[in-house]
């Protein structure tokens, strides 16, 4: 088996025993770390699959992480109320059920990723990075001068939302729904990664012009990726918004937007399980450094630095070593 | 009369005060091999980008099977057929020669849409590919990133991505561009074999292989096409002497 393989199994199982472990001793607060580990690397598979696969380095992904916080937000605000969202051409109800708010999450955020995705993604370099950061802020200042959601405070959900069959209110079991969903994120990024798609998308990072000379529309490929990238992103935001009971304009900031990059750099870009490896050491460094220094944050900055300059595989790479060859 | 592949018809091209093709027309007919030579700055590369799709014509019209494709871009012209090599080797240089084959293969075939099928465990593709490798020599290297290739397999792995595409004509810049004299002559036997597959209009430096390979030879000198014939009339014809082959002209 190769190297990598192993040590996937690795974060996958350890971030499975962790919390149950944590769930038998009765150490709450270890399983909610887990949760935001696992929500987290969510998210940063989402820019994982655009940023290492695509070679698209989107500073906005906040963008979709914000309207998947906000799409909960803005459902189990109109539930709690009992006010519908709108009442035209049909009654759209607010909603209290994971399974609609995740539908919901995913729709708006494809969305808004295909209509920035198509604005964007003619440019490339500096002006790409630029033009995704704008659309982010965009989103952020929408959100903090919209009142009727908590305008610059946000919107605090006082009950989670409900999941058929189980409680969502027990630590362990909202875990379990958000690491199945970390799961079923990496399998579509591993079988992504090694599709027709994939392959064309990883072409087109390399050489683009190649790529059109075999026929193939590298914008198309980007776009879709782009789409695919941000829906994941957002997903990991609705469960975000879930785990905090809380909704606020900081998760479209351009700060979330670079956390979530941080995450995907330290953990080693384009590696299946780099956003794991990376969310699973910066929850780590936030839990401990926290508690060390209010500017631990610096020391993960130093980190990044080293990463980059060091270990360009992030984590997953300088265990793992060089990516192999595909035959 | 047979009915040309591929047709130029009156193309005309400038930058500024620059001509860099002067209403030129050019055929390509099935079966032929069509070199076109001329010395550096002649016109050679901006013709070529102008077939591909990569440069708009400023006139003119270019016909490829019958159809006018002067507003088609490159990936339409790729997509009906034209197989394309660079003077400048350009593969996937992270991917391994089979995941370059498969990827021109599926460009073809128009499956790159498919996110959930597992590419390199599609059995008949693979196989496709292989066989288009084996055609260029690169059985024994289809697991080797194209990075670590040599100068002269890379070039091989871009004619076996062309060829992936079962193209209708192939448009070679400079295939044996920086190879050595037994790789040079190991291309010309490829070529050889690859006209019978679709018509190639080859752009090349290398007089031995031109003159061994061409049915037809066009001459580009300042943008223009100045003389179009046989190896025969192309080494008889004055002008070319003068203008092309110059000081060497004694050595043919």
């Amino acid at each position: 088996m190769r190297r990598e393989t192993i040590i996937n199994a690795g974060l996958a199982a350890g971030l499975l025993a962790i919390p149950l472990w944590a769930h038998v001793t009765g150490e709450i607060f270890t399983i909610t770390l887990a949760t935001r580990v696992a929500i987290l690397a969510l998210a940063a598979v989402g820019l994982n699959l655009a940023l290492g696969l695509g070679g698209l380095v989107s500073f906005g992904h906040a963008a979709y992480f914000g309207l998947g916080g906000y799409a909960m937000g803005i459902l189990a605000f109109h539930a709690q109320t009992y006010d519908p969202i709108f009442t035209w051409p049909f009654v759209f109800e607010g909603t209290k059920q994971m399974l609609v708010i995740w539908a919901v999450a995913l729709v708006a955020s494809g969305l808004a990723a295909a209509l920035i995705g198509m604005l964007t993604l003619h440019t490339s370099g500096a002006y790409f990075i630029m033009a995704t950061l704008a659309f982010g802020q965009m989103f952020y200042y929408l959100f903090v001068s919209w009142p009727k959601y908590g305008g610059e405070d946000g919107m605090a959900i006082y009950v989670r939302n409900d999941f058929p069959g189980l409680n969502t209110l027990d630590p362990i079991q909202l875990f379990v729904i958000c690491y199945a969903l970390l799961m079923a994120g990496l399998f579509v990024s591993w079988r992504i990664a090694r599709s027709p798609f994939g392959l064309a998308l990883q072409a087109a990072r390399q050489n683009a012009e190649r790529v059109e000379t075999v026929g193939i529309r590298p914008f198309r490929i980007r776009l879709a990726a782009f789409v695919i990238s941000g829906m994941i992103t957002g997903l990991a935001g609705a469960l975000m918004a879930d785990l905090n009971r809380f909704v606020g304009p900081t998760m479209f900031s351009w700060h979330t937007s670079g956390e979530i990059m941080v995450l995907v750099i330290l953990g080693g870009v384009a590696r299946l399980y780099g956003p794991v490896a990376g969310a699973a050491l910066f929850v780590l460094l936030e839990h401990w450094l926290g508690g060390v220094s209010d500017y631990w944050l610096a020391f993960v900055g130093a980190l990044l630095l080293l990463v980059v300059l060091f270990a360009r595989g992030g984590l997953i790479g300088s265990l793992a070593g060089r990516e192999v060859a595909h035959d | 009369m047979t009915e040309p592949v591929l047709e130029i018809r009156k193309l005309s091209k400038s930058f500024g005060a620059l001509r860099a093709s002067r209403d030129i027309n050019l055929t390509l007919l099935p079966g032929e091999i069509h070199a076109l030579i001329g010395p550096n700055g002649a016109g050679k590369s901006t013709l070529i980008k102008q077939i591909a799709g990569n440069m708009a014509p400023d006139a003119g019209e270019i016909r490829f099977l019958g159809r006018d494709v002067t507003a088609l871009d490159t990936v339409g012209r790729a997509r009906m057929g034209l197989g394309r090599s660079f003077q400048i080797s350009s593969v996937i240089a992270e991917f391994t020669v089979l995941q370059n084959v498969v990827l021109a293969l599926q460009g073809a075939r128009g499956t790159s849409y498919h996110l959930f099928r597992a590419v390199l465990k599609d059995r008949e593709m693979t196989a496709t590919a292989r066989a288009a490798a084996g055609r260029v020599g690169l059985d024994d290297r289809l697991a080797v990133r194209a990075q670590d290739l040599s100068h002269g397999e890379r070039r091989k792995l871009e004619i076996a991505m062309a060829l992936a595409l079962a193209p209708r004509a192939f448009l070679l810049d400079e295939p044996m561009a920086g190879m050595g004299a037994e790789g040079a002559a190991e291309m010309t036997r490829l070529l050889d074999r690859l006209r019978h597959e679709a018509p190639i209009l080859l752009v090349e430096h290398d007089m031995d292989a031109v003159f061994s390979l061409a049915d037809r030879i066009s001459v580009l000198d300042y943008g223009e096409i100045i003389a179009s014939g046989t190896v025969e009339e192309i080494r008889a014809d004055p002008v070319v002497r003068r203008a092309y082959l110059g000081d060497d002209a004694e050595a043919i």
